[in-house]
């Protein structure tokens, strides 16, 4: 099996207010259809590392590898053509575009790669849009949705791109149990189905032990 | 690369849905490229006009021969007190003639000259102006009133009457419109001048000559060459002041210095002559732009501090689009475009509202003693103008975007997502 993601030896220290070193020695792979959860108490470090491996955040020390090329130091500019194409992220708190429709908030990552013609843009927004089941939904403004269905539309918004891995801060962190259950689902069958890699930060027991794998971490360390 | 399709979509999203501040950022644009094509059209419409009301009338070479004291004193020539000072007392000037020595010669030589573009000849003398026991100074200039009507628009000074009919008439007088009046005089009747050395000659009223300033229309009449070297008892070659124009007025100085040395006359060139309106013409030309800039500065600071406010709302969606995938440059794109839009629609509304304001003032009646050929406020509606406005539309919108749209450039997006 082919490794999607990988952190060598990642170190991360927070200057202000004190000198912090909030990852100690990260090192783990994600392989290809691997479906991981990472789990640990509240301030161990979890979005930190989350915000380090989507490339967002370039301040660290160490090495990441994408489909085993090294991403660490390169230009910004590169780093967001990489984050567009092969980086979907799903945040705590639904992020979208609050004054463009649903499917306008899906197509754009597709518009800024610019790969597909608009047609077939549309149609896999669509699709999309489709198999989280908010088709419905698609010509509504963003800021007009519920919390659950804003969350459906931001994992639309991530696989409009098929990207190699989708990383999740908490996902399901403000959805009641039905809905939770609901995007679990999702996720489940798009690693069944399409073999796409899925990171997801969560505090929920019962999310984590379905899921493939669990690193554990605490205190800016991997512990299991 | 760059997705225009996409960064312009945004822009226009963020822009229309924030209509209102997008509509007061855009009218500050238009405000003052309004006020900047209104002014500068008004201004120098105004300048062109004071211009022409000088260059028209102007020679631009006037030879004539001036009354002055020898330059070199007979004293100079006695070789005995040459290493000495000495002092000479109640310098008087030289009796000498008035008129200009071989002057028929002169005029051939200069119509000859390729950027000469006509020579007139003048004979100026002075008169009584006599109605019954009263008799009143003034000044007859002899003219070839045809030439004069071609190259100074001597036409636009006759208010009654015409050049041709000077032109046409043994012994006729284009009457100043001062005198007019003080005699109660009208086209047709005579009017008896004197010169100065005795005579009596009638002449027939052909038309009044009004230059717009009083004092001048006082005592200033036209008449022919023929006409005044007749009542003066000079022959034809009596000429007083010759005047030149040329094609450029450029080429006045060298020529007046040329005639000066090859001459020995005075030869004032126009520049030399109206040095001083030239620097009005400056300072007008200083004030307009002036206070466009301070409008067009005004206005970007508007767009500066909208483009500022509206980054600060839009920070989610900044890291939304860095998280996605767009770059710096995109997000600074997309911001940098909204402040070109408000300077695009701004400045080509500021444009119309300028060409509108202008074509309502180019219709008020302006009606001046002074000036009896001008109807309406001047104006002088230059494309060089709205070119020019547009470009500072432009520019000043580009320089109040790019600092905000630099801050959303390098707005980091983990900050933000940190902050919810
Ligand atoms: N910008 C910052 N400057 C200094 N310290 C920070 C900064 N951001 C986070 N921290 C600290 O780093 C530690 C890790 O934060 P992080 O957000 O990664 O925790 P987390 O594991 O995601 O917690 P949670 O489960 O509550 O979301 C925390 O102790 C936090 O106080
Ligand atoms: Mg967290």
């Amino acid at each position: 099996m082919s490794i999607v993601l990988e952190a060598r030896h990642i170190n991360k220290y927070f200057k202000k207010p004190v000198l912090f070193h909030v990852l100690k020695d990260i090192n783990f792979q994600i392989k290809k259809g691997e479906f991981a959860s990472i789990m640990g108490k509240s301030g161990c470090g979890k979005s930190t590392l989350l915000y380090i491996l989507s490339t967002m955040d370039t301040d660290y020390e160490g090495e990441l590898f994408l489909n085993n090329q090294l991403i660490t130091n390169q230009s910004s500019e590169h780093l967001s053509v990489l984050r567009n194409k092969h980086i979907g992220f799903v945040f705590q708190f639904h992020y979208l575009l609050s004054e463009f429709t649903v499917f306008e908030n899906v197509m754009l990552p597709a518009k800024k790669l610019g790969e597909k013609s608009l047609q077939e843009i549309e149609y896999d927004a669509y699709e999309k849009l489709k198999k989280l089941n908010i088709e419905h939904l698609a010509q509504k403004r963003a800021s007009r949705i519920s919390g659950g269905e804003k969350q459906r539309v931001a994992i639309a918004r991530a696989l409009i791109n098929n990207p190699s891995i989708i990383m999740g801060d908490e996902p399901t962190g403000n959805l009641d149990s039905y809905n939770a259950e609901n995007v679990f689902n999702i996720f489940k069958q798009l690693t069944d189905e399409q073999g796409l890699s899925l990171l997801i930060v969560t505090h929920d027991e019962d999310f984590a032990n379905k899921t493939h794998r669990i690193i554990q971490m605490a205190d800016g360390e991997i512990v299991v | 690369m760059v997705n225009w399709a996409v960064i312009l979509n945004i822009s226009k999203t963020h822009l229309l849905t924030k209509i209102k501040q997008t509509a007061t950022a855009a009218l500050g644009v238009t405000f003052g490229i309004g006020a900047y094509i209104t002014l500068v059209c008004f201004m120098t419409g105004l300048n062109a006009m004071l211009d022409n009301l000088i260059l028209n009338q102007t020679p631009h070479v006037h030879i004539y021969n001036e009354i002055k004291p020898s330059e070199k004193q007979p004293l100079t020539m006695y070789g005995n007190v040459k290493q000495s000072f000495s002092i000479v007392h109640s310098v008087k000037p030289k009796l000498s003639q008035k008129n200009i020595h071989n002057a028929l010669p002169i005029i051939t030589y200069l119509r000859n000259k390729k950027e000469v573009r006509g020579v007139l000849p003048q004979v100026k003398t002075q008169i009584f102006y006599i109605a019954g026991s009263i008799e009143l100074g003034g000044n007859l200039t002899g003219i070839n009133p045809l030439d004069e009507a071609g190259l100074f628009n001597l036409g636009d000074y006759i208010v009654e009457g015409s050049a041709e009919a000077l032109q046409n008439t043994d012994n006729g007088i284009l009457l100043g419109i001062g005198i007019a009046e003080k005699m109660a005089l009208k086209i047709g009747d005579r009017v008896q001048v004197s010169p100065i050395n005795g005579g009596v000659f009638p002449l027939k009223i052909v038309g009044f000559y009004q230059s717009g300033i009083a004092d001048l229309d006082a005592v200033q009449s036209f008449t022919k060459i023929k006409t005044v070297q007749r009542i003066l008892g000079r022959t034809n070659n009596y000429i007083t002041d010759i005047n030149v124009k040329m094609y450029d007025i450029e080429q006045a100085i060298p020529l007046s210095k040329k005639i000066e040395q090859q001459f020995k006359l005075t030869a004032v060139d126009i520049k030399t002559a109206n040095a001083q309106f030239e620097t009005g013409t400056k300072i007008r030309n200083l004030i307009t732009y002036a206070v466009s800039i301070t409008l067009l500065i005004v206005a970007g600071f508007g767009v500066y501090n909208i483009l500022n406010m509206l980054i600060y709302e839009k920070m989610n969606d900044i890291a939304i689009l860095k998280a996605t995938g767009f770059s710096g440059k995109d997000v600074q794109l997309i911001f940098m475009s909204q402040a070109m839009i408000i300077g695009f629609v701004g400045g080509i509304l500021g444009l119309l509202i300028g060409l509108g304001l202008v074509s309502i003032i180019d219709t008020i009646p302006f009606k001046t003693e002074a000036l009896p050929t001008v109807e309406t406020y001047p104006i002088n509606l230059d494309p060089v103008f709205f070119v020019i406005g547009f470009s500072f539309a432009m520019i000043s919108t580009f320089l109040a975007g790019y600092l905000p749209s630099k801050k959303a450039r390098k707005i980091d997006p983990v900050k933000i997502i940190r902050g919810q």
